[in-house]
């Protein structure tokens, strides 16, 4: 991808796509609240499409939404000529993705329903919910790594 | 059709394409992120930054609405009920993020950038949901 602007101490990041890519996101939630009156929580949105939620969303529109994460992802990746992408072998995607799928029902949410629609809201839930999952992400990476784990390639 | 349809296919492109721009489809990057006492990449804060100063701006607009354009009312979550699940649950869901640099929307967008990968992360998350409600029913 194209890099216009880098961030001084930080070569890598990528602040002005960054900053694009949210305000995206901030506008495909925007239309779930304002046109249809509910949360656009990916975690929430999908247990209702597969059955796991007794959401009033019918399970129709959360379909819709699920399938359309990936469209507008593969729009990108035609527009940009590819995306980078590097993932965890089998056995931690597996384990990591049990964990998320636990942890989400739980406390109701992930990084789209509590840190980008409940925070803007100022919603006290999502705010100590937010504060929790990146604590314990920042803690998870930093032990990782103390552990000398290496996930990605 | 709008409310059931085309509000919610809309939202989901256009939050997929978002989290790809925004690099959140390489787990590489969230991990980046996470690396707080490490080599520390900061894009998936401009990411989340940017969603929520236009998601704060909708919810002005939607304190104006009587309802929302495409239904009849809002169904919204309430926003103080603080409990030990809700802490216990987002504490979880940070270490399962940060083991693979993965949270449900990227893992769901990235089945067309590395398909095996993001499917496997997929089956696991909707097991761990099924877990949750079983033990929720019983």
């Amino acid at each position: 991808m194209m890099r216009s602007f880098t961030l001084p101490g930080f070569p890598d990041a990528m602040p002005l796509e960054g900053l694009a890519g949210g305000i995206l996101i901030g506008l495909a939630a925007a239309i779930m609240l304002l046109g249809a009156g509910r949360i656009a929580g990916v975690s929430g949105i999908t247990a209702r499409a597969v059955g796991l939620s007794e959401s009033s969303m019918p399970r129709i529109s959360a379909w819709l939404f699920v399938i359309g994460l990936p469209l507008g992802a593969l729009a990108i990746a035609y527009a940009t000529g590819g995306l980078p992408a590097n993932f965890a072998s089998p056995l931690y995607l597996a384990i990591a993705g049990l964990i998320v799928g636990v942890g989400t029902r739980l406390g109701s949410g992930c990084t789209s329903g509590h840190g980008v629609c409940g925070m803007s809201r100022l919603s006290q839930r999502s705010i100590v919910a937010t504060l929790t999952f990146m604590a314990t992400g920042f803690a998870t990476v930093a032990a990782m790594n103390a552990l000398g784990i290496e996930v990605l390639p | 059709m709008m409310n059931r349809i085309i509000i919610p296919l809309l939202s989901g492109v256009i939050f997929g394409a978002g989290l790809a721009l925004g690099g959140m489809t390489d787990p590489a990057r969230v991990r980046g992120f996470l690396d707080l006492f490490g080599d520390w990449d900061p894009t998936l804060a401009f990411v989340m930054g940017g969603a929520v100063i236009v998601m704060a701006i909708a919810w002005v607009v939607q304190k104006q609405l009587v309802h929302p354009v495409f239904a009849e009312s809002f169904a919204l979550p309430g926003t103080q009920d603080l409990n030990p699940k809700l802490i216990g649950g987002a504490g979880l869901f940070g270490i399962g993020w940060a083991i693979a640099g993965l949270c449900p929307g990227p893992g769901i967008a990235a089945l067309v950038i590395e398909p095996a990968s993001a499917a496997i992360f997929i089956v696991a998350m909707l097991a761990g949901m099924a877990l949750v409600r079983m033990t929720e029913k019983n």
